[in-house]
């Protein structure tokens, strides 16, 4: 059985989503059990995988018994391993969080909305926990294409919103497929510790070249990165509430995985410093991300848009500590992409209760929310200082190791850029918090405030909400005290050893 | 340095405040008794704890706790030398009058807000005492962003336009300065490969002049921005409109106080006298000090509004404290880090003066005090030894540290600096005196009752004790609280021998 824990990673999923229909067929209110019964399988094998890797260290898994590199391989290492936990818990929880707002937005539909749930949640782990570029590709189109599934079930806008990211998204994967294919036809292998053992001996051919451009841009487009973010912040403003809380943390993120996975692990670190300038071009872009993303961030006024664009200055971090390539920045850059997939995941959650209780999203309506959703607030604090950078919340370490990181390699415009962009952060939240914690100007709030508390209604996120959002919110707390032990036990090895 | 002892205490030190705030959160309003006996009942375990630290380090022990490690070579740690127990245990002692002031302050004026208040008081003295036992910057660091943050609610706690505007800038203020602090603290880790203060310095022998005067500036402007060095003051008379007892506490004790530290911290332990004299720059540290110093006694001379009036003497003796500890002598170090304690007393003092005054007549401007004295006398009394003590007079414990400072800018042959401390102390008698005049002897205002009629007792009590304290740290500098010997000690751990 323990054997099998990598299969069971996927294969659980896949599945549940094949047999949702079928339940949801006469009995809709069982989808949402059953949902969270199957996902407490991956997540259980991804913390079997996790533990299995810091004892013993990475290992391979044979789909079929099928030795690679003919076969299709399972490979967890550090990297892959503590991806697997952060997808299936934070996979699990939105889970949790998706029943009361998908009552309203899936009304009748539920069976398909936790089908492509499920199948959504596969895919993401399936392009972690693969060794293989083809398959990676395979489990990326059953992500894009659910996730294109769910988005536009959303509010009015979504549909076009939804187009728009398939035409960029099915670019992003073609160009990807054709990175693939262009690789093939050099080595004949589609295994990625074969071909890392194959390239380096054809690092200036053409075509290895070109397969290499395709992945990078296939990736940015996928992860968000500017100026491929377009589709980006329309997409994740309009999907519904019940949606965004899983797809807006994860994709990018894993995208980045993958980007991390193609430079580092594909190819030898200084290809793509020696032979192609990409590390460069990639830090300019994440600067220029980071600020269009802020600069856009502060234009809002619908949250939900905000914290979209927020995310796309959040892939420039960690696009801008994969370029300088060293240790403390790739450290951070994968620090981040844990760390900022909590801190996501609680804005969104959080977004999500708020708008349930017919708060809207609309910053300026926020009057005495804090007041009313007390909790949700709390937690939504919490999330804002950790993107602020305050300690000890998460956020402050994985910007410590990314300003190290650009200290290193020298770049100082890089750090000058992140700092400057948390003070906007900062700017962007406190504004939000002022508004909702501080009682509206006309009153004076003085000395009547007494019996103006009792006439505001509590009425916080219904319980299946809350628990996420306990979760997150006390996750961004954990994971900064514990930043230490966790690149220690993993992150350290997930870097390559050179460095 | 001598015997290093593990122990849990500063951590509990750090702790027993932020669990009360959250009980303080959790008790809420409806139970007002029982919510402050958390705040008393903390105040009282977290002086104790502090205070039994004074002995073994004062034996030449320092006290070590690690708690995880952050990074290779730097954990969140905290370690008790001789200097952060003299911030810790006056941020420890003065929570108490503090804190009895303020219940009395937010009762009689029947405050908005109250769980508020005291849930980010007591997360404030958290995180002050964590920024005086941090063994390292990062440590330090940390402790600063969330006494920053936990500040803000005090700040803008009128919840008013001039609040939110004074909150706003605050913000700004120290975001921004947090953030040039973090990528200083980035560049001495890379330079240096560690951040763990030692008494005299770490940073000798790494990295370029040129880069270390930069860092160095950095470095001044982050911590400088709280302690309220010109040009980076703006935010601290804006800051007054919070509520008094948090003016008293934070920005005359734990915020500005916390800034002051870590200036100190970077010039006596990171980077040390012996590199400063080296790289030829406290001369230019210690004038635009000095600067502030005189400027900011000038504005002062200024502002009718009481506490504002305050606020700039605070920025006066703040860079007063930072003068004396960048002249790098001997006895100019012992009088501005003996001074960091003195002025303590001294301005809480003032502050709850302030405080009690306008609970009681709502006034809060220097013209409306004519004659107030005879209805205050006890406040009134308060007031003017606090004062004398900040001009210098004996027998306030303020003589004592500025007589240091005059010794030690003789020592170091700059007069320049001695003739900029003793106009300061001219300045604090100009705008210190009319205030006390005005109050005793010129006509009574027609509101002021013919009879003594002062402040709720509450409040009353906890400034006398203090006015009377910095008396008798004057008379006896080593009572109780052995302040003398812990400063000696820790001028001691810096210049060696």
């Amino acid at each position: 059985m323990i054997d099998q824990l990598p299969a069971l990673i996927i294969v659980a999923p896949m599945l549940g989503a094949f047999l949702t229909p079928i339940i949801g067929w006469r009995y809709q209110h069982l989808c949402y059990p059953w949902t969270l019964l199957v996902l407490t399988i991956p997540l259980y094998s991804a913390v079997g995988a996790l533990f299995k890797v810091i004892r013993s260290g990475p290992f391979g898994y044979n789909l079929g018994g099928w030795a690679p590199p003919w076969g299709i391989e399972y490979r967890i290492d550090y990297l892959s391993a503590i991806m697997l936990v952060l997808i299936a818990t934070i996979g699990f929880l939105a889970a949790v969080n998706a029943r009361p707002a998908g009552k309203t937005e899936f009304k009748g539909k539920e069976a398909q909305l936790y089908t492509l749930f499920l199948l959504q949640i596969t895919g993401l782990l399936g392009i972690v926990i693969t060794g293989d570029l083809f398959n990676i590709f395979v489990f990326l189109e059953i992500t894009s294409l659910s996730g294109y599934g769910l988005i536009a079930h959303g509010e009015e806008g979504a549909p076009m919103a939804t187009f728009n990211y398939i035409i960029i998204g099915t670019i992003g994967a073609s160009f990807y497929l054709l990175g693939v294919g262009y690789l093939y036809m050099a080595t004949g292998s589609l295994n990625i510790a074969d071909l890392a053992t194959i390239l380096p001996a054809l690092y200036h051919s053409k075509m290895i070249l070109v397969g290499f451009a395709f992945f990078t841009t296939g990736v940015a487009i996928k992860m968000g990165l500017f100026p491929l973010h377009i589709w980006m912040p329309d997409a994740y403003t309009t999907a519904p509430n019940s949606v965004s809380t899983l797809i807006a943390p994860l994709m990018t993120k894993v995208a980045a995985y993958l980007m991390i996975r193609i430079l580092f692990t594909l190819f030898a670190p200084d290809f793509a410093i020696s032979v192609v300038p990409v590390a460069t071009i990639l830090g300019w872009l994440a600067v220029i991300a980071i600020i269009v993303g802020g600069v856009k961030a502060l234009a809002q006024t619908d949250i939900k848009r905000m914290v979209a664009y927020i995310m796309v200055a959040e892939v420039g971090y960690i696009v801008m500590g994969i370029s300088v390539m060293n240790r403390a920045g790739l450290t951070g850059a994968i620090l981040h992409i844990i760390n900022d997939a909590c801190m996501i995941f609680c804005l969104f959650l959080t977004i999500g209760a708020i708008s349930y209780r017919g708060h809207g999203r609309e910053i300026n309506h926020f009057q005495n929310l804090s007041k009313k959703m007390p909790l949700t607030m709390a937690a939504f604090v919490i999330a804002a200082l950790s993107m602020c950078g305050i300690p000890p919340a998460c956020g402050f370490f994985s910007k410590w190791y990314l300003i190290m990181g650009m200290i290193t390699a020298g770049q100082w415009i890089f750090a000058a850029t992140l700092l400057g962009s948390s003070l906007i952060n900062a700017v962007l939240f406190f504004r939000i918090i002022e508004k909702a914690y501080l009682a509206p100007p006309e009153s004076q709030g003085h000395n009547h405030t007494d019996h103006e508390a009792e006439e505001i209604e509590r009425n916080d996120a219904p319980l299946s909400m809350m628990i996420p959002i306990i979760m997150s919110a006390l996750a961004i707390l954990l994971l900064g005290l514990f930043s230490g032990k966790i690149i220690d036990a993993v992150i350290q090895h997930a870097v390559p050893a050179i460095f | 340095m001598g015997e290093v002892i593990y122990s849990a205490k500063p951590l509990w030190a750090v702790l027993v405040s932020m669990v009360a705030a959250f009980l303080i959160l959790l008790t809420g309003d409806k139970a007002r008794n029982l919510r402050e006996g958390w705040t008393i009942l903390a105040a009282l375990i977290k002086f104790g704890l502090v205070f039994s630290l004074i002995e073994p380090v004062l034996a030449g022990k320092t006290i070590e706790y690690t708690l995880i490690n952050l990074l290779p070579g730097v954990a969140l740690q905290f370690r008790v030398d001789a200097f952060g127990l003299l911030f810790g245990v006056v941020a420890a002692t003065l929570w108490i009058p503090t804190s009895f002031y303020s219940i009395g302050y937010v009762r009689t004026l029947n405050e908005h807000a109250q769980s508020r208040y005291f849930f980010s008081f007591a997360m404030c003295l958290s995180a002050a005492i964590g920024v005086a036992f941090a063994g390292n910057l990062l440590t330090l660091l940390i402790f600063y962003e969330i006494l920053t943050i936990a500040t803000w609610p005090l700040v803008i706690h009128h919840e008013d336009e001039s609040a939110i505007n004074g909150g706003r800038k605050y913000l700004v203020y120290t975001l921004t300065a947090g953030c040039i602090l973090l990528l200083a603290i980035g560049i001495t880790y890379s330079l240096a490969g560690t951040l763990d203060f030692v008494g005299g310095g770490f940073l000798a022998g790494h990295g370029s002049p040129g880069l270390l005067i930069i860092l160095l500036i950095m470095f001044i402007a982050g911590f400088g921005v709280k302690a309220g060095i010109m040009p980076f003051h703006e935010w601290l008379p804006s800051a007054m409109v919070a509520p008094t007892p948090v003016s008293a506490l934070l920005h005359a004790v734990a915020v500005v106080k916390a800034g002051v530290f870590g200036c100190v911290r970077v010039i006596l332990f990171v980077f040390g006298p012996q590199l400063l004299h080296e790289l030829g720059v406290w001369t230019i540290l210690a004038g635009v000090v000095a600067f502030t110093v005189v400027a900011a006694g000038l504005l002062a001379l200024g502002q009718d509004h009481l506490k504002r009036r305050l606020a700039f003497s605070t920025i006066n003796n703040l860079a007063l404290i930072i003068l004396g500890v960048s002249l790098l002598s001997k006895n100019s170090m012992t009088g501005g880090i003996l001074h960091l304690a003195n002025h303590a007393f001294m301005k809480i003092t003032l502050f709850f003066c302030a405080g009690a005054i306008y609970v009681k007549t709502h006034k809060d401007h220097v013209s409306q005090l004519d004659g107030l004295g005879r209805q205050m006398p006890f406040t009134f009394a308060a007031f003017a030894i606090a004062s004398m003590g900040l001009c210098g007079l004996p027998p306030v414990n303020g003589f004592i540290s500025k007589w240091f400072l005059c010794l030690g800018a003789v020592e170091t042959h700059q007069l320049v600096f001695l003739f900029v401390i003793l106009t300061s102390a001219m300045l604090d008698v100009a705008f210190f005196f009319p205030i006390i005049y005005n109050g005793f002897f010129k006509k009574p205002l027609p509101d002021v009752a013919g009879k003594i009629d002062e402040a709720p007792l509450i409040m009353v009590i906890p400034l006398c004790a203090t006015a009377l304290f910095s008396i008798i740290f004057g008379i006896f500098p080593n009572a109780f609280l052995n302040f003398f010997n812990i400063v000696r000690l820790a001028v001691t751990n810096v210049l060696g021998g």
